[in-house]
């Protein structure tokens, strides 16, 4: 599902990134582990299409996603891809519910109520849809991170040190909280992290 | 959720540059269509009373003061001619018509007019009650001026000498309503119409002469002044330049001196209409501003937009939206403001009695004025928008 080969990236005339090889299948779950500089973030932003490698082949679904340009590219990310930042990102003036369908909107999907609520169900803060992200708890604006990540139902769930602003309680909570969001909806969970607490959580680890 | 409900959505969440803005460009379109409203309906108004009048004659002295004077009853006349120059101009064949005017007095502010029938036919005058005025000291009213004086049929009154209202009253010769005119929307309306043999017959009341009879020799009588239609364009330049190498007698002519004045005045309309644009440029800087200063806030929002699959354009569009949902609402209240204080300056003309300015009246220009604050507001989004279609998601993203 996912297939890299020779992948390189060069910021300049630094190397940031260099991946012989990778194999991903559907539904598994991956920890990329490395230190800051490692090219965790590259890797993370070249599987999602928002950033072009210098060198390599990558196919995500039988997708070769380097041969997608421009606005193919984007809509193809906005349908099979969520991504879960480390910053969060929340657009603070909407509300929970309306940051949920801003991702139904931008990926061109139907802007369907029940699903927002749904989703926010399932992360357990379908009672804070009506509020804006400055009024919830760090807690709560993650989870309604990763239900925005998820709401469209996306293929490959993508977190990028998501655990890094958390105590090792919410850490822990916030990696399974993913692993449970990626099995709910049968999706890839790729998790880019040098927290050296939540190493062990997953089997799958891809050390760059 | 669509690109109309989010730019509004941004456009709320900085109140304080918002209101800058659509305060601005409301201003500075509200400016401009006062001006296009009360200056087109003053020139409809003043058209439309000297329509069919090709020259005006009367006494030597200002051609400005005699068009102000004769056609529009706003200003004192230049003086009396002569009766018999009614004749001298009917005889002329390159005249189609000529309509004397024996001016003066006035009532209550309003000007009593001696005018055969012609000059009310010529207005499109009809008659709400009564008749028109057959002897001497008999009055028609003009709709305004029986609304306001809550005058009608059967009153009687004495003008007073002098257009101010405030000359000696002719006690000795009182006037008598026989008839109310419908509202003409011309000057007809703020006049008090009489023969002219009402006015001879006023004037020679003052003498302390005894005159009854109706049919008063013309002889030696003087009127104010005279209305001509021509009978063709050619008598424009010939026939002016005939009356005015008389001793005496000059003609003025109304299409002539209105645009003089309409030039004379328009420099502070230009002037205000410099003002008005200057206002709306200023709108556009500071939606500008706004856009701008609010990117660099925006820059996550933006890149994380990407992430959920919105293209570069769509970005571009959004700031673009930002910038005509501002471009719109300020337009929009500009335009109601616009009207709303061009009613209130028509409800103080009409106080003044000059009345035909309303805020209900729409022009064709008012659509260029919206045009120019949307190009103003769109070209002041647009490098923003650059900007924000040019967003490195993922530089932005590493950062932060």
């Amino acid at each position: 599902m996912i297939s890299v080969r020779g992948l390189t990236h060069r910021y300049g005339a630094a190397e940031a990134l260099r991946l012989p090889e990778w194999r991903v299948a559907q539904g598994e779950r991956w920890l990329v582990l490395g230190a800051s500089g490692s090219g965790k973030t590259t890797l993370l932003h070249i599987l999602a299409g928002l950033v072009r490698p210098s060198g390599g082949e990558v196919e995500v679904f039988d997708t070769d996603i380097l041969s997608l340009e421009g606005t193919r590219l984007d809509a193809w990310r906005g349908a099979n891809v969520g991504i879960v930042l480390q910053a969060l990102h929340l657009v603070k003036h909407l509300t929970v519910r309306d940051n949920l369908r801003l991702a139904q909107y931008l990926a061109h999907l139907p802007q369907d109520e029940a699903r927002v609520a749904d989703t926010l169900g399932a992360l357990g803060v379908a009672d804070k849809a009506a509020r804006k992200p400055a009024q919830l708890s760090q807690g709560e604006q993650q989870r309604v991170a990763i239900a925005r990540a998820v709401v469209n139902r996306p293929r490959l769930l993508l977190a990028d040190e998501p655990t890094a602003n958390l105590d090792d309680v919410a850490a822990s909570a916030a990696i399974e909280l993913l692993a449970e969001q990626a099995a709910r909806y049968g999706a890839t969970l790729v998790v880019a992290t040098h927290d050296a607490r939540v190493k062990g959580k997953f089997r799958e680890r891809l050390e760059l | 959720m669509n690109l109309a409900s989010l730019s509004v959505s941004y456009v709320r969440a900085r109140p304080l540059q918002t209101v800058l803005s659509l305060l601005l460009l409301a201003l500075g379109v509200a400016t401009v269509v006062v001006l296009l409203l009360v200056i087109g309906q003053l020139e409809e108004r003043m058209q439309r009373d000297a329509r069919g009048v090709d020259l005006v004659v009367g006494a030597k002295g200002s051609p400005m003061q005699l068009i102000l004077a004769g056609i529009y009853h706003a200003d004192a006349p230049t003086g009396n001619i002569p009766f018999s120059a009614v004749g001298l101009l009917e005889k002329n064949r390159m005249v189609k018509r000529v309509m004397p005017l024996a001016l003066g007095d006035s009532w209550r502010g309003y000007r009593i007019v001696g005018a055969r029938k012609d000059y009310l036919d010529h207005h499109g005058a009809e008659f709400v009650a009564g008749k028109i005025f057959e002897k001497n000291m008999e009055v028609v009213l003009g709709a305004e001026v029986a609304a306001r004086t809550g005058t009608g049929v059967g009153a009687t009154f004495t003008g007073a000498h002098g257009i101010s209202g405030e000359g000696a009253e002719h006690a000795d010769a009182p006037f008598k309503v026989v008839g109310v005119l419908a509202k003409t929307n011309s000057v007809l309306d703020r006049l008090v119409l009489t023969s002219i043999g009402s006015v001879w017959h006023v004037h020679e009341e003052h003498k302390g002469e005894d005159h009854d009879e109706e049919d008063e020799n013309e002889e030696g009588r003087e009127v104010t002044v005279l209305l001509v239609e021509f009978a063709s364009p050619l008598a424009a330049a010939t026939l002016s330049r005939s009356i005015n190498a008389q001793s005496g007698l000059q003609a003025a002519s109304p299409a002539y001196e209105t645009a003089r004045l309409f030039r004379m005045i328009g420099v502070g309309v230009e002037a205000l209409r410099g003002f008005g644009a200057i206002l709306i440029l200023a709108a556009g800087l500071s939606v500008f501003i706004a856009l701008y200063s609010a990117l660099e806030e925006r820059r996550y929002d933006l890149a994380v937009m990407r992430t959920l699959g919105a293209s570069p354009r769509r970005l571009f569009g959004l700031l673009m939206t930002e910038g005509l949902v501002l471009a719109l609402s300020g337009a929009l209240i500009g335009l109601a403001l616009g009207h709303g204080l061009a009613s209130a300056l028509g409800a103080w003309l009409e106080h003044e009695q000059y009345p035909g300015v309303t805020g209900l009246q729409y022009r064709p220009e008012e659509l260029w004025v919206l045009g120019v604050a949307l190009v103003v507001s769109l070209a002041a989004a647009l490098l923003p928008a650059w900007r924000a279609y040019r967003t490195d998601v993922s530089q932005t993203l590493a950062k932060g």
